[in-house]
């Protein structure tokens, strides 16, 4: 905040609003919204949870299954492809913070070269995301092949809707993280932006953590 | 103040601004006319849900009526539940939400005003989805509750469920638009000086609302998704020969269901928590202790879902447990009806319409509020499970306590949003009406509810006992239904021909009462510095707030504030005039809102059948909501 104050000094059309906490009003809002995304995907998870081995028929995530008809089905969780992709997004958040840090300070010492090019951080973590998605996309499609969809069973339809809105909250996160890219191409970010980065990575980060926590329950956990 | 004549000139009588016109509608931004939107348009949807429980009264009139079909039956009692929680008592408390929290807390808008119009639009569209359909026969019948699997694709198929699921989608994303919107606005927009402890008690009590709802909707968010993806993509969350367990959905909905009953009867609390200090011309009594029980209220609703669910079986620990927390509920509830009676007592009381209404809430919530402890007990509760005790139950704290607080809050800032007063004569017939009404329908339902006649049957045979109170209840009925339209009278008439009221023609204590009646469209022309909860009985009655805790804390800072500038009418200037920045209108709101709609809509041409046709509409819906979405996020709000 100090140093958007500082730097917003040549803007003087932007006339600052008075705000009983003096946090910008977003910011606010963001945390209430994830507050509410806390209990979305609590329930999801919860559901997850509530049938797990409780489907009548396989695929199972971590047990193999004979049908009736003798066909043999491996447990169809693929752990490293999906550390692989875990170690992505967990990257992805740490580019998120260097994208921050190089709009905050934009212009500073040490600042100067890559640390300070919100451009090149921007893209790495919409680079990050869009491969998770794409480890996502191979997951979904592998699962399809072996004969698990959102109909097959409980596990199929609580799996595909879990992991289907994680997915799409991460879609959402790279629209905004190009859209702001597209910004930043345009006319450059600036330190005064950094609380639109900063309320985006609140946002990216929470998606984030959401993951590691579907990660451990529904993959580790057997 | 009152005494102090005004020509019943334009400015007494027209909105806040001078922009009328349909267009004008369609793109405010200026919270007072949001809420005069979701007034009107909740206020049409009571008539529209007091009309279907008319229809389900004088079908219940008498043993083997058949006044309309049993399938039509099924689909009225649904849309009357669906359409009272959705579409009325949550739309009317958001009129209020919208109106006042501003104005209480001293700011100029909501913190983000286009969003606010977002959650109207919504809200609007969302109705019309789940309404409509009742006009070909299609209208949701599963309840409104909506339990699964008996509303998933196995059991509820057909069109009826789909529109229920997809419209309480839709009704969802606008009031959780809302919550967001209203606790940025409570956290962040309150005047220098108005710390949360001198916000005025119905600012509070919404306050404690968003967070139910911020945290309350995504469960139900979850429980529906489950469902529509069932009906419509095969899913196999509510089916039961794939293992899936029929008690999944009962407890979503109602980790969900029960807070949302604070939600609905919150607000009205903080709206007589307004009416009964302003006419007893006494402080709140017990303020602090009346905000926490609030925020208890709030927490202890998410531990008590269960009691919902006491007839299937979960054994004696789970429903021990919330047997215990739904007693506790009882305490803070308590609380607060014993603070507003300590609140009357040795006050100088008046008793208009307002007064009238708010002493009945407190009477009548009463009487729900007892019966609801008897549901606390699991054994008390397995007899009057499913019978039409529960139906009084409910009634009274919906009826008896949602909208008689609603209609207390109408009465009373009627003149604050009109300029003029509602008629106290034809309002006292409006309350006496009500009053005796309500009671006729309602209470003889406990006793038919004793004898067994259970809920949602569509007739029953005669010599069980119930034709009486059966014909006691379709009395009281059509005595509400002339009730409502006494009110709507009153409505119309004294909003062209009431008596002007000034700023604060009842010498209330708070902000909203120092600016012109109805306010001009930036509220404040100059943001007010609040000394104490009271700031205008500071200045006008002083004495009223001596002796009480708060004031002597304060009494310094009071002295030398003088902050709280009261506005004559005379000083009414425009917003350009005054160099305040408003945020422009804009339609926007409006267009991502119909997207939404165009998206959900696309869902059942699926179930149509015609594949191609939904796809494009959903995916044209989807473009058109992002695209709006991105017009409305690159273009300046003021």
């Amino acid at each position: 905040m100090a140093t958007a104050a500082a730097a917003g000094a040549h803007e003087a059309h932007e006339h600052a609003h008075y705000t009983t906490t003096g946090l910008n009003h977003r910011k606010i809002a963001m945390w209430a919204f994830i507050g509410s995304e806390c209990m979305l995907f609590g329930s999801l998870i919860s559901t997850y949870l509530v049938y797990k081995g409780r489907s009548v028929v396989g695929p199972f995530p971590h047990e193999a299954w004979t049908s009736p008809t003798g066909q043999v089905f491996k447990p169809i969780l693929n752990i490293p492809v999906t550390s692989a992709s875990t170690f992505v997004l967990l990257m992805s958040s740490l580019f998120m913070v260097l994208a921050l840090a190089a709009v905050e300070n934009k212009g500073k010492p040490g600042y100067e070269g890559l640390l300070g090019s919100s451009k090149f951080w921007l893209a790495a973590t919409a680079a990050a995301g869009a491969t998770f998605l794409g480890f996502q996309a191979y997951e979904f499609t592998s699962f399809v092949h072996e004969g698990l969809t959102i109909k097959t069973n409980l596990f199929g339809s609580s799996f595909f809707t879990l992991t289907g809105f994680h997915g799409t909250h991460v879609a959402v996160g790279v629209l905004w993280l190009m859209t702001m890219l597209f910004i930043d191409m345009k006319r450059g970010l600036q330190p005064k932006d950094a609380i639109n980065i900063d309320i985006m990575a609140l946002y990216w980060h929470f998606v984030d953590v959401v993951w590691i926590i579907i990660f451990a329950l529904v993959y580790l956990i057997k | 103040m009152a005494s102090h004549a005004i020509p019943t000139h334009a400015s007494a009588a027209s909105p806040s601004s001078e922009q009328t016109g349909l267009w004008s509608w369609l793109t405010t931004v200026d919270h007072k006319r949001i809420g005069i939107l979701y007034l009107y348009t909740a206020l049409f949807y009571l008539l529209v849900g007091g009309l279907e429980a008319l229809l389900i009264r004088t079908q219940l009139a008498k043993p083997n009526l058949h006044v309309v079909s049993a399938e039509t039956y099924n689909q009225l009692f649904t849309m009357h539940g669906t359409t009272m929680v959705f579409l009325v008592v949550m739309p009317l408390s958001a009129a209020f939400f919208n109106y006042l929290i501003p104005l209480q807390i001293g700011a100029r808008d909501v913190a983000f005003p286009r969003l606010n119009a977002f959650s109207y639009w919504v809200y609007a569209l969302g109705g019309l989805f789940i309404t409509l359909p009742i006009f070909f026969g299609l209208a949701p019948n599963g309840g409104w509750f909506g339990y699964a699997p008996l509303s998933g694709p196995t059991y509820g198929g057909g069109f009826n469920m789909d529109f229920w699921v997809l419209g309480l989608q839709i009704l969802g994303i606008s009031s959780l638009a809302a919550a967001f919107n209203f606790i940025t606005t409570i956290i962040n927009l309150r005047a220098p000086g108005m710390t949360l402890m001198r916000m005025p008690m119905f600012t509070w009590m919404s306050f404690v609302v968003q967070f139910l709802i911020v945290l309350a909707f995504p469960v139900i968010t979850a429980a529906l998704f489950f469902l529509q993806f069932d009906r419509f993509f095969g899913t196999q969350f509510y089916e039961v020969s794939a293992g899936g367990d029929p008690l999944l959905w009962q407890h979503l909905f109602w980790v969900f269901g029960h807070p949302e009953v604070y939600i609905l009867i919150l607000p009205a609390f903080g709206l007589v928590s307004e009416v009964l200090p302003t006419h007893s011309r006494k402080p709140l009594f017990g303020y602090n202790v009346m905000a926490y029980s609030g925020i208890m209220i709030g927490f202890l609703g998410f531990g008590v879902w269960a009691h919902h669910m006491f007839a299937v079986g979960m054994g004696p620990v789970a429903d021990s447990i919330f047997s215990v927390a739904t007693m506790l509920i009882g305490i803070p509830t308590g609380v607060k009806i014993f603070n507003w009676i300590a609140t009357m007592y040795g006050g100088s009381l008046r008793f208009p319409t307002s007064m009238k209404f708010a002493i009945g809430l407190i009477a009548m919530f009463t009487i729900g509020g007892i019966s609801g402890v008897m549901h606390s007990s699991p054994p008390s509760d397995l007899q009057q499970t499913d019978t039409y005790f529960v139906v009084a139950h409910f009634h009274y704290v919906l009826y008896g306590g949602a909208i008689m607080g609603i209609f207390a809050g109408i009465y009373h800032y009627f003149p604050k949003i009109t300029g003029r007063f509602m008629s106290e004569k034809i309002g006292s017939w409006h309350f006496w009406l009500n009053f005796i009404g309500l009671n006729l329908t309602f209470f003889p339902m406990h006793f038919s509810g004793m004898l067994g006649m259970p809920r949602r049957i569509y007739t029953y045979d005669a010599g069980q006992g119930w034709d009486l109170f059966n014909l006691m209840s379709t009395t009281g009925t059509y005595m509400l239904m002339i009730a409502g339209l006494v009110f709507a009278y009153n409505f119309f008439s004294s909003r062209q021909r009431g008596a002007a009221a000034g700023n604060d023609p009842w010498g209330a204590p708070t902000l909203e009462w120092s600016i012109p009646s109805p306010p001009p469209e930036y509220n404040f022309a100059q943001i007010p510095e609040v000394a104490s909860r009271y700031p205008m009985w500071d200045l006008k009655a002083p004495d009223r707030t001596e002796g009480i805790a708060h004031s002597h804390a304060d009494a310094a800072t009071i002295a030398d504030a003088h902050a709280v500038p009261v506005h004559e009418e005379t000083e009414r200037r425009s917003a350009k005039e005054l160099g305040i920045p408003m945020p422009f209108p804009t339609i926007k709101p409006f267009m991502v809102a119909l997207g939404i709609l165009i998206l959900f809509s696309g869902l059942i041409v699926l179930h149509a059948g015609h594949f191609a046709l939904a796809m494009a509409t959903m995916l044209g819906g989807a473009a058109f909501m992002v695209g709006s979405l991105y017009a409305w996020l690159t273009s300046p709000l003021e």
